[in-house]
């Protein structure tokens, strides 16, 4: 119990995105993490005494979820939630799942069936460091938050905070709120060159 | 024998509990149930944890019968001190079934009316019926309720079974390598079985005597169900295709020996016609698919924790997670896991660190979360 506590204090301290979120979301609400990983953020959520629920893939990261009593599905979301009922989440998270979903307007839409609103975090492709790599070295970047290589890389879709916009536009999803970020805080200025990770509540 | 770990010398009781109504109306009466305890009781009487067996399974779980008993109970590597189900927390009950052989009322059981073995006159047992039966048991000890009812396979559905029928009951619930209803697959590999029985020309509609029962149709049966407990993975590993020889009058691979050992020793230590009753339970259990059986877990109140195993063909993950939708639509706090493993479906009885992970992560979640 110790361990898990000191673990997420230093976890919000480097995820300014999962403090922007514990923010967000009110205590009593329910929430579904889809690609929830460790668990990490659904159990920063119940500290606050928010009701959550996961599906991750991730044999590994599953056991982590269940040891910290964090309540989770081992599946797979490209599979389906069709057996949720309506709007049954205040919030759907998708925590920089998005980017490694095989059809993430699919499953950008079935969170909105099932959720009032929809979470999305995901790697700003727009950023500097990641456009200057391309530029200068002429090869896919690895930065901190992509870091893989081309080749071993779980991320199937490359996206910029431009990219989203447009996207949701396209889709017709409204953009209720949104927020950026670099280390350890909120970018406010030219986010698409400036942040690293983009947040994007849709509804 | 590792005694560090361990429960210890165990014995086997039987107790003897009231009438019982059975779901096809008929009344068991008295009813005898044979049952394992491990670990104490606590004052307050909230630390007591009920183990389900599987089809072949009995009321020795965990620990030793004598010092000379080379085989600890089924689930001896999950039950113990410092185990799984910790001894030295929880007050485990381990219960036999019945309808089974191994101590409870059952085919075997003498009939009060005629003062001879019931034989195939035993009136039909369901899983709800095993379910009632514990129910009797746990009563006994006083307990106003249960801190976890865990199972595998067979014990799954009775661990389903108590979620709905005694949803005040219980605090947690675990399934293993379970299903809420067969599949044609599964009930055709039990009709093979129970026809081999019924095939042994000393059948004699299950009015058989002890010293000339059907044993070598009971020991095809269990040929048949043991194929179905391992993975082709595990068979290829353990036996591959040695040795051919080619002689047509004997088992010439050492798959077919195995096999054959494995039907001649279940029939020193089980009864045909509670085979019979015990598959034909299994194969009757069901609480329906998609929204039927989401209306059949709607009472439920408890946690759950269900673990698939992904090379288990005879319950596959898929029916694994019929439930966990189910119940995830009926609103209920559940975890699934399906853990890979290479040993079909007797992973859930094996040692598997992953899976002592989450037990223990389950267990230990405060009661009101």
């Amino acid at each position: 119990m110790i361990a898990s506590k000191v673990l997420s204090s230093k976890t919000l301290r480097e995820r300014p995105d999962f403090a922007y979120i514990l923010d967000t979301i009110s205590p009593g609400s329910r929430v579904l993490d889809l690609g929830c990983g460790n668990g990490d953020l659904l159990y920063l959520l119940k500290q606050k005494g928010i009701r959550g629920q996961g599906i991750e893939k991730d044999e590994d990261a599953i056991v982590e979820c269940i040891r910290k009593g964090v309540y989770v599905h081992h599946g797979d979301i490209d599979e389906g939630l069709s057996h949720h009922e309506d709007k049954r989440f205040d919030y759907v998270i998708l925590n920089q799942t998005i980017q490694e979903t095989r059809h993430p307007g699919d499953i950008i839409k079935e969170g909105l069936r099932i959720g009032k609103r929809v979470i999305i975090v995901f790697p700003n492709f727009g950023y500097w460091e990641v456009r200057f790599r391309i530029l200068f070295q002429g090869k896919t970047p690895v930065t901190d938050l992509l870091p893989y290589r081309w080749f071993n890389t779980p991320n199937l879709h490359f996206l910029s905070v431009l990219d989203f916009e447009e996207f949701c536009q396209i889709r017709g999803f409204t953009v209720e709120d949104k927020a950026f970020f670099t280390d350890l805080k909120q970018v406010r200025f030219r986010a698409n060159f400036f942040a690293k990770l983009a947040l994007f509540q849709i509804r | 024998m590792d005694l560090e770990r361990s429960v210890g010398i165990v014995e086997t009781k039987t107790a003897t509990l009231g009438d019982l109504r059975l779901d096809n109306g008929s009344v068991l009466s008295p009813t005898l149930i044979a049952y394992e305890t491990y670990g104490t009781l606590s004052p307050a009487k909230d630390n007591a944890i009920l183990v389900c067996h599987a089809l072949s399974g009995d009321a020795h779980a965990a620990g030793y019968h004598s010092s000379s008993e080379k085989r600890p109970g089924w689930w001896d590597d999950y039950i113990g001190p410092g185990k799984s189900f910790d001894t030295n927390q929880f007050f485990i009950i381990s219960s036999n079934v019945i309808g089974g052989c191994k101590g409870s009322s059952g085919p075997i059981s003498i009939n009060p009316v005629s003062g001879k073995p019931y034989g195939s006159s035993f009136p039909f047992v369901s899983i709800k019926d095993m379910v009632e039966a514990q129910k009797l048991l746990i009563d006994s000890f006083g307990i106003q309720k249960l801190f976890c009812v865990a199972g595998g396979s067979m014990g799954g559905m009775q661990a389903l079974q108590w979620s709905i029928s005694y949803p005040d009951f219980l605090t947690n619930c675990i399934i293993l390598a379970s299903s809420p209803e067969h599949s044609a697959m599964q009930i055709a590999f039990n009709e093979v079985g129970r026809q081999a029985i019924l095939s042994d020309p000393n059948w004699n509609n299950g009015l058989y005597e002890d010293n000339a029962s059907p044993r070598k149709g009971l020991a095809l049966a269990r040929m048949v169900g043991h194929i179905t407990y391992l993975s082709d993975d595990k068979m290829r590993e353990k036996f591959g295709r040695n040795p051919p020889r080619g002689n047509l009058l004997n088992s010439d691979f050492a798959v077919g020996s195995y096999l054959i050992y494995q039907g001649e020793s279940f029939v020193d230590r089980f009864d045909a016609n509670s085979y019979i009753y015990v598959t034909k339970a299994l194969d009757h259990f069901s609480l329906g698919k998609g929204q039927e059986l989401t209306k059949a877990l709607s009472p439920a109140q408890c946690r759950f924790l269900i673990i698939s195993y992904s090379s288990d063909w005879l319950y596959p993950p898929a029916q694994s997670r019929e439930i966990v939708k189910s119940l995830e639509a009926a609103d209920k706090r559940v975890f699934y896991v399906e853990l890979n493993t290479k040993e079909g479906h007797d992973s859930f009885l094996l040692p598997n660190a992953k899976q002592e992970d989450v037990i223990n992560g389950f267990l230990k979640m405060p009661v009101d979360e």
